[in-house]
């Protein structure tokens, strides 16, 4: 396997994942062994209500793990301080920004605080990585903008900004193509597999874009009520993985395009 | 940040506006005195001996108050709005002034039930100030015992009003029971009052005041973080326990002390953080912090002077005052900039 010869980023060992509460622990998923390579892009898909936030949340330290464990950089994430966590995962979410009053270049600049004396000054460093993850998203034209007068498009290339500047191995996006268009979400995956193969860090993101993660994923986590597989695209097709996701009473995956199509 | 430098102007124009301001307020009062007499007496002896004396015991301690209350409300509104991401959050949404009326309305109005001894060594200054030091504090305290149970930022807001309707009922009870006299001493100190305060009450106040500013100096970097929200504040490495009770603790030292000395000052503390941000246009508390001070001071300033009323023997309230004269200023901008900044 190739597996042994890769740079491993992150690496779970027999994860079981779910919610702990005084009685009895209610276990989402379990048995749960991937591991990300230097490098790649990582789509995690799965349907509805699956658990995918979970997992992400408990890759992140979020979460507690129900028992099991997540390295990063062959160190157990429980035992990160905050500070050390911070300078290697960065993470973009899901949710609307509370102040949109920051423009741009404030907001990428966030990024660099793991990194920032007490009242968060720029050192010269600090702005070279601003700058750069500005010109690798391509919107240092927009650096003066406030981030109200953005589109949504726009404002996740900003944020996908800011993970960047943060300058971590790893970054971990949670659903960054809701709220888009079909253009600016394959515009958005795509940049991220450019950021990945550019960069040399690791992007593992969660969505629904099943079709279009096929396309440009380097390996794929998918996860099913009873187990989680993670392979490449082609494998998992030819392991007919995808054609069990969904009930095959409305849609259907087609292996020879890799979509899914409507029944007729 | 690069548009640092184009701040530096209204800097400038706000601290000389400031300057003005302070010498307006100690210039004019009940007793016209000549600007050269103000001068006269700030900086060495007065030719007229009692200028210098309403100038050095009464109008430079006011003014001094009036720089430390205006200030420091802006500041701890600045930090709850910011905290809370609510526009509408003030100094006093953690139940710090209920909390210091409580206590006020203990010593005032339960004298009557505490008799008579009681009632006449406990209405003194000192016993207002420690009484609604002493309120604020616990209410506070409860507050925070209360939200260290809870993870949501937002849940901490509701048990504050919460405690703050508790105490209000408490202070509704205590009223019915009171006499009339005592009621009235008791709406005095609500309408809150910048004089009065000896040098040594003022030193006090400036030295809790100088640890609340320097806490929430310290804070800077957090509540910048903050803006993102509290899930990417966590993200970024920030100690979000720590820095919630860095930022909480600054307030209700700056709007603890403030209502202990000056009584419960509303408005202020809602609107100065506004007209900052209508006016500096930026959320960064790097150049917010500073503004919010300096604005804070330069409106509490005028509305202590027109609270005054020079030449004449009436003081208004300034609590009525900083309405009258904020209210319209806020609305004006927001009618001529047309969104919220926040």
């Amino acid at each position: 396997m190739k597996v042994h010869t890769k740079h491993i980023i992150l690496k779970t060992e027999d994860l079981s994942i779910g919610y702990r509460s005084k009685k009895n622990d209610h276990v989402i998923s379990k048995h749960i062994n991937i591991t990300l390579g230097k490098g790649e892009l990582i789509g995690l898909v799965g349907g509805n209500g699956i658990g995918k936030s979970t997992m992400l949340r408990t890759l992140t330290n979020t979460q507690m793990a129900l028992s099991g464990h997540v390295f990063i950089n062959d160190k157990d994430v429980s035992t990160y301080d905050a500070l050390a966590l911070a300078q290697v995962l960065s993470i973009v979410f899901t949710e609307k920004l509370t102040s949109k009053n920051l423009s741009v270049f404030e907001l990428v600049a966030l990024g660099r605080q793991p990194y920032t004396n007490w009242i968060g000054t720029l050192s010269e460093i600090d702005l070279q990585k601003v700058n750069h993850a500005l010109e690798l998203t391509n919107i240092t034209s927009l650096k003066h903008k406030k981030c109200f007068e953005l589109s949504d498009g726009q404002l996740q290339k900003v944020m996908i900004s800011r993970a960047l500047a943060q300058d971590t191995d790893l970054i971990i996006l949670d659903e960054p193509t809701t709220h888009l268009d079909m253009y600016h979400k394959a515009y958005t995956l795509k940049l991220l597999k450019k950021l990945a193969k550019e960069t040399g860090k690791t992007i593992l993101f969660s969505s629904h874009e099943i079709d279009l993660a096929i396309q440009l994923c380097d390996n794929m986590i998918v996860m099913m009520p009873e187990h989680v597989v993670s392979d490449s695209p082609c494998n998992l097709i030819q392991q007919g993985v995808f054609s069990t996701l969904f009930p095959d009473d409305l849609i259907q995956f087609d292996a020879e395009t890799g979509s899914f199509r409507v029944n007729k | 940040m690069p548009d640092q430098q184009s701040y530096h102007k209204a800097f400038i124009t706000l601290s000389v506006l400031l300057l003005c301001c302070f010498i307006i307020n100690i210039s004019l009062g009940s007793v016209s005195i000549p600007l050269y007499g103000v001068f006269e007496s700030v900086f060495g002896t007065p030719s007229n001996e009692s200028w210098g004396y309403i100038i050095q015991n009464y109008r430079l301690p006011k003014a001094i108050t009036a720089l430390l209350v205006g200030s420091g409300l802006g500041i701890s509104g600045l930090l709850m709005q910011t905290l809370f991401r609510n526009p509408l959050a003030g100094p006093f949404v953690l139940g710090i002034s209920s909390g210091a009326s409580l206590g006020v309305a203990l010593v005032v109005l339960g004298s009557g039930l505490f008799g008579g001894a009681f009632a006449v060594t406990m209405t003194s200054k000192w016993s207002v100030v420690i009484a609604a030091s002493l309120g604020s504090f616990l209410v506070l305290l409860s507050v925070l015992i209360v939200s260290s149970r809870v993870r949501d930022t937002m849940a901490i807001l509701i048990i504050g009003l919460m405690f703050a309707s508790i105490t209000g009922a408490i202070v509704g009870v205590l009223s019915y029971f009171s006499s009339a006299e005592q009621l009235q001493r008791y709406v005095f100190w609500g309408f809150g009052s910048l004089g009065n305060l000896s040098w040594q009450e003022v030193g006090v106040f400036a030295l809790i005041y100088s640890v609340g500013l320097v806490l929430s100096l310290t804070s800077i970097k957090a509540l910048n973080t903050l803006l993102l929200g509290d899930n990417y504040a966590k993200s970024l490495g920030l100690n979000l326990k720590q820095s919630r009770l860095f930022i909480i603790l600054a307030t209700s030292l700056l709007a603890g002390t403030i209502t202990a000395f000056a009584g419960p000052i509303a408005f202020i503390g809602l609107a100065i953080p506004h007209l900052t941000r209508l006016v500096f246009n930026t959320s960064n508390h790097k150049i917010l912090l500073p503004a919010v001070i300096l604005f804070g001071s330069v409106i509490m300033l005028i509305c202590d002077t027109i609270a005054q009323i020079p030449n004449s023997d009436y003081t208004l309230p300034i609590n009525a005052i900083t309405s009258l004269v904020g209210a319209p200023i806020v609305i004006w901008l927001l009618v001529r900039k047309r969104n919220l900044m926040f």
